[in-house]
């Protein structure tokens, strides 16, 4: 075995161990179920309340888009975090002074947000499943629309999530990736259906993976008759396709050059001048 | 060319062959904006040498170690390691190298077997028939004494366990060089032992070239075969523990009791002092004592003379060292 895929194979094993520790943590296992139960406990009041203009239920309707933020928010600020705190401790730096360690650890991080996306989607699913009527969840076709879309959301988001964990080196910085967030998740028809806002509002929604993995999941999870609230009643995965396609083709392309420039950087007395820091910012 | 075969010239003359170099620097200079940092910075190692880099802080001993270590990029000067420019050293290369770096809290949530066992995948395509890499984690544990906090998770270990595991980590791969910053810095006593006798190991079985820094005199002279200072951004001394004192400081310090009276003298050549003494007093000297400069007299004087602007000399002076 070449070197390269020994490395390939040390970080997949590292990935493996890092979701392990998520499940057996339970600051990790809160943060895995704070936000579910939050909106899943909403959704139950909102149960009984129509998508206007159907007798189709709002909290099935919405928990698919939810689904598709999930995804984006794992990709885009759960990688952008860890590669922060994770250049803070000397996490990478470590990496670094371990032949091809920086290759076994970008796969180890790849692994343990698929992974950690996918065990987000289940807490959802599942019980969205059980609590909530009208999910498509019988139909092979709707999981394998899930799949691609899951898939393709990863692989558009965890490339600039990597970027951005590169780009800011301090962790109080990451407000500057979340509150962009939000209030993209918020003009994207996660929770009200993106038709109802102003043109310009829908354009700038359209530029980015989270408005497109919300209506991927819809178009999975969600029977037809609802597709006459979107964009050109059409669930548009050809668009779904091109519009993710070109964020994961420039995230494949910029992210290596990106980190490489940040891991050149790292040394023990970088890594210290940090630890200086963060002593200060605790005290 | 004529830079690198001098180079060669003052590796050989330290003493060993030119092929068991392992460390060669030669010119090496560190700019930070318009501050030279490093101006200067000459030396050489040979296999299995323990080298201390001692000097005041900011000296740039922890800049040379990252130069050397690749991980930093210098201004100016010839720097091989292992025979290649750590600038554009590759996997294979790295492989090689031990880096011991002061952890924090990296790793937390690892348990120290799973970690050192991960760790030491990478370098199992690098092992030959006289390396065999890594070492297993097993045993890795045990020589740093961590055997019973296998099992630990990394947060739960103390200080003094969490360097312990720094250089374990540091030494997974069985390196040819390793590099220690600091690397007592924070160990009680005991561990301190037991650390030292670690080093003594690896370079007497592995034959392993090790370059420390440290602040603790105490510690270079117990554990280098050759102690280097560096000040001012350059090497202002270079030998052994034992030469740099008995040459640096040229006096030692000779007390005695005469006529229930205490004498304390400084003189160049304390045999001879002593000689003449008893041939003067015969039998009324009693509790003589008769204590060589310490390698921290010699550090100290050699710092503060060359703080105090007298380059010149101490530049003379390490010559007479070396030579």
């Amino acid at each position: 075995m070449t070197p390269k895929m020994v490395a390939v194979r040390a970080g997949m094993r590292r990935g493996v161990i890092e979701i392990r520790q998520t499940l057996t943590n339970g600051a990790d296992l809160s943060n895995y179920l704070f936000f579910p139960v939050l909106i899943l406990i909403g959704m139950f009041f909102l149960r009984g309340v129509s998508v206007p203009g159907s007798n189709f239920s709002l909290s099935s309707a919405t928990m698919p888009s939810v689904l598709g933020m999930q995804i984006a928010f794992g990709g885009l600020i759960g990688i952008a975090i860890a590669l922060i705190t994770e250049r803070e401790d000397g996490t990478l730096l470590r990496a670094k002074a371990v032949p091809n360690g920086m290759l076994g650890y970008l796969i180890g991080k790849i692994l343990l947000f698929s992974g950690m996306s996918l065990i987000s989607l289940a807490i959802i699913l599942v019980p969205s499943a059980l609590l909530f009527d009208g999910l498509q969840l019988g139909s092979p076709g709707a999981w394998l629309t899930l799949a691609w879309v899951l898939v393709l959301g990863l692989v558009a988001t965890m490339p600039m999530g990597a970027i951005f964990g590169s780009l800011f080196s301090n962790p109080s910085y990451l407000g500057l990736v979340m509150v962009p967030f939000m209030g993209l998740a918020a003009i994207s028809g996660i929770f009200y259906p993106i038709t109802s806002f102003p043109g310009w509002l829908q354009g700038i929604a359209q530029l980015f993976p989270i408005y497109w993995l919300g209506l991927g999941m819809r178009s999975a999870l969600l029977p037809g008759s609802l597709v006459s609230v979107e964009i050109g009643d059409s669930w548009r995965h050809l668009e779904t396709l091109g519009v993710l396609g070109l964020w994961a083709v420039v995230g494949l392309v910029l992210a290596p050059w990106v980190l490489r420039r940040m891991a050149r950087r790292e040394s023990g007395s970088s890594v210290a001048e940090r630890r200086e820091r963060a002593m200060q910012r605790v005290h | 060319m004529v830079v690198m075969s001098e180079l060669g010239r003052m590796c050989r003359s330290a003493g060993g062959m030119g092929d068991d170099t392992v460390i060669e620097v030669r010119g090496l200079r560190m700019r930070y904006g318009s501050v030279d940092v490093l101006k200067s910075v000459e030396f050489c190692a040979r296999r299995g040498e323990v080298l201390a880099l001692l000097g005041p802080n900011g000296a740039g001993k922890t800049t040379t170690i990252e130069i050397l270590e690749g991980f930093r990029m210098r201004s100016a000067g010839e720097v091989g390691v292992l025979g290649v420019d750590p600038a554009r050293g590759d996997e294979a290369w790295r492989a090689r190298l031990g880096v011991v770096l002061q952890s924090w809290r990296d790793h937390g949530k690892w348990r120290v077997r799973e970690l050192l066992d991960n760790l030491g995948r990478y370098y199992a395509p690098y092992s030959t028939s006289e390396r065999r890499r890594p070492y297993e984690a097993g045993e890795l544990m045990k020589m740093v004494g961590l055997e019973e906090h296998a099992g630990k998770k990394i947060s739960s270990l103390s200080g003094g366990q969490r360097r312990r595991l720094d250089v374990a980590i540091g030494i997974v791969g069985r390196p040819e060089l390793l590099f220690l910053d600091e690397p007592t810095a924070g160990f009680d006593p005991h561990a301190r032992r037991e650390f030292h006798d670690l080093v003594h190991r690896l370079s007497d079985l592995e034959d392993t070239t090790i370059l420390l820094t440290t602040h603790d005199l105490d510690e270079a002279e117990k554990l280098a075969d050759r102690i280097l200072i560096l000040a001012g951004g350059s090497i202002i001394a270079d030998g052994s523990a034992d030469a740099l004192s008995q040459r640096m400081s040229t006096s030692a310090e000779v007390k005695w009791t005469r006529d229930g009276q205490r004498f304390v003298h400084a003189p160049t050549d304390a045999t001879r002092f002593v000689r003449e003494l008893f041939a003067q007093y015969g039998d009324d000297i009693s509790d003589l004592e008769v204590r060589r400069a310490s390698l921290e007299d010699a550090y100290m004087s050699l710092v503060q003379q060359f703080e105090s602007g007298r380059r010149g000399s101490a530049a003379r002076e390490f010559e007479e060292v070396a030579g």
